[in-house]
């Protein structure tokens, strides 16, 4: 019942996704060109920097992921820790 | 005398009609009375509707402010959609606690005095823990138990403290305070633990994903929302909420990111956006409360259309795991849909609800020059994009094919999440159409240029992050350590450990009785016994014969 279909979706397709990648990067690169026309008000200095959130966001995201992993190493069992 | 009836008791009367009635009426029961409840809301006049004597105290079972009905109003909004969700699928008797837990969130919103409060806050402790039940399963059992153990314990904390603030203030009121003795301590203590605050944050991650794919609906709505209102009426502006806050906005974030169930990852980011409502009750000016309280709306509202799709998601190829799942977008287009929407809500993104309230925390912060505060917050959007916005739409509908093509969700599961996705998108579009709803009057505007980039760039390149760093968040099947470990593993080693080492000594001594208790016996039963000395039947002769020697034995002295 559950077989998987002929997997043609053209969200699965190489090319799609690279297009997709391709509009990604496009659309980043836009938001943080945008700065140069529409100013981003900085309530403490630095986040009015140009760039700021962008760098913000990516690196925060990035510590987290680091920190998760980290913790990871300590915390993680198998999902059948505590079955009796 | 209807003055002192709080729209709760139209929920409880319809939580034992559900369990009455069938078919049809059972059905009209579930639309009818939360749409009665929400007009009675609304009748509600601020201030105290009325006074009753109980023992020696001024009960006041309604109360009415904006604060107070805007939260009862998304919890009826709440238990009305949460019933369209489930009303085909879940059993009568969850749909009955469901609209008893709904009755009990709905009662503190309007509790006058903290003996009402405390009332109804049990009201939801009993009924919660029958949705968990509901789930069914061995493990929803035993997370239940752990679930009702908590609350039972933080309900035992709230009504010391309460005690001790009626015996030394001599007022049961309702109004502000701080944590400055031991009576508030408890107070804030037992409202922090339904609030999900460390280090007692497990029991949500642990009990909700076991509950039924209807059931975790329910339960994201009602508790830590009721703990977040009597925050705001009881101790807006106390400071240890700020860290508290924030530690509950990174822990969410870290744990979700390791875990591998759907709704687990959910569970987590309840803690992880009620971490933001603290924080702001932490702050406690004007801005901040209205933050909390506006986020606290639309988060309901987004958290359970998140839920509503991960359920339709068990409901429909009864797995629960991110490793199990995958590329179910091709066959449900609309359970996708909704599910990004409520993961974009969450995620703040603009012209969505989260973005025009969680911005009044921001402000809140920025407005108190609380730079770190706001920094951390913002770091925290980001990964809020992280952990919800990306991560469970990925790895639920997308990522790699599971080979499941389950059907889209039943009508009325897809009429509860259109619903939500659509209010989602209203807030986040006309902010003004909460914000006139909210305790302080409120001016600000949630959509200047800058925000909107700021916010664009923040999260866009947190998504490039996500997938830039997408190995190393691979999925795996485990699960993470947390507190609970304590009592889950620690505690019942101790106790094991404890009855090993005084087994031998007690076996001993148990021994030991035993002989002890058997030589008595024997040497009872040997005097005693049918061939014991004294129970032995003497012949008349042998008394005769004693009786003559005495006789002769006198005979003899006498002469003598």
């Amino acid at each position: 019942m559950n077989q998987p279909a002929r997997d043609d979706h053209w969200l699965t397709r190489p090319a799609s996704i690279q297009q997709i990648w391709r509009v990604f990067y496009a659309v980043l690169a836009l938001t943080v060109l945008a700065q140069l026309l529409t100013e981003i008000k900085g309530y403490f200095d630095i986040d009015g920097w140009f760039g700021f959130a962008g760098g913000f966001g990516f690196l925060s995201c990035a510590a987290m992921v680091l920190v998760a992993k980290a913790l990871g190493v300590l915390l993680k069992q198998p999902d059948n820790y505590y079955d009796d | 005398m209807t003055e002192l009836a709080s729209p709760a008791l139209i929920l409880l009367a319809a939580a034992l009609l559900v369990a009455l009635t069938r078919g049809h009426w059972r059905n009209a029961v579930i639309f009818v009375a939360p749409l009665v409840t929400l007009w009675a809301i609304w009748q509600v006049p601020d201030g105290v509707a009325g006074t009753v004597r109980f023992l020696d105290y001024m009960i006041e079972p309604v109360e009415g402010s904006a604060l107070r009905r805007l939260f009862a109003t998304i919890f009826a909004i709440m238990v009305l959609t949460g019933g369209l969700f489930a009303f085909r699928q879940a059993r009568w008797y969850e749909l009955s606690a469901a609209f008893a837990y709904a009755a009990g969130a709905v009662g503190v919103c309007f509790a006058g005095d903290l003996i009402t409060l405390f009332l109804f806050w049990e009201l939801m402790a009993l009924f919660s823990t029958v949705i968990v039940w509901c789930g069914g399963t061995r493990a929803a059992r035993k997370a239940g138990i752990r679930y009702a153990i908590m609350h039972l314990l933080g309900g035992v904390i709230l009504k010391v403290g309460i005690e001790g603030v009626v015996v030394h203030t001599g007022s049961v009121d309702i109004r502000p305070m701080l944590a400055t003795n031991f009576d508030t301590w408890m107070i804030l203590i037992g409202i922090l633990i339904n609030a999900a605050a460390p280090p007692l944050s497990a029991w949500l991650a642990d009990a909700y994903p076991e509950s039924s794919p209807t059931g975790s609906v329910f339960l994201s709505a009602f508790t830590t929302k009721t703990a977040v209102i009597a925050l705001i009426m009881l101790f807006p502006g106390e400071p240890v909420l700020i860290a508290v806050g924030l530690y509950m906005v990174m822990y969410g974030i870290i744990y979700a990111l390791l875990e591998n169930d759907a709704r687990r990852i959910l569970a987590y980011s309840i803690v992880n956006q009620v971490g933001f409502m603290v924080c702001a009750v932490g702050i406690g000016t004007q801005m901040a409360l209205n933050g909390a309280a506006a986020h606290a709306f639309a988060h309901i509202i987004y958290k359970a259309l998140l839920f509503m799709s991960a359920g339709v998601v068990v409901y429909r190829t009864g797995k629960n795991k991110c490793t199990e799942l995958g590329g179910l977008f091709r066959t449900m287009p609309l359970t996708t849909i909704c599910g990004i929407i409520g993961a974009l809500s969450i995620s703040s993104f603009p012209l969505t609800s989260g973005f025009t309230t969680k911005a009044l925390i921001s402000q809140a912060a920025v407005d108190q020059g609380l730079a770190a505060v706001y920094f951390l917050l913002t770091a925290a959007s980001a990964g809020v994009f992280l952990h919800a916005g990306i991560k469970f739409p990925w790895f639920v509908f997308f990522q790699k094919d599971s080979g499941m093509r389950p059907k889209d969700a039943p009508w009325n599961m897809a009429a509860a999440m259109v619903f939500f996705s659509v209010l989602c998108i209203v807030i986040g579009v006309f902010p003004e159409a909460l914000y006139r709803f909210l305790p302080y009057p409120v001016n600000y505007h949630a959509y200047t240029a800058g925000k909107v980039l700021f916010y664009l760039q923040l999260l866009l390149f947190s998504g490039l992050a996500f997938f830039v760093m997408l190995p190393w968040l691979k999925r795996t099947p485990t699960i993470s350590l947390d507190v609970d470990w304590i009592y889950r593993r620690l505690f019942p080693a101790i106790t094991a450990w404890i009855c090993d080492a005084v087994a031998d000594p007690l076996a001993r001594i148990g021994r030991r009785i035993q002989y002890m208790c058997e030589a008595t016996l024997s040497r009872i039963y040997r005097h005693h016994g049918p061939e014991g000395v004294l129970a032995r039947t003497w012949p008349t002769g042998s008394m005769v014969m004693w009786v003559a020697i005495l006789l002769a034995c006198y005979l003899v002295l006498y002469y003598v």
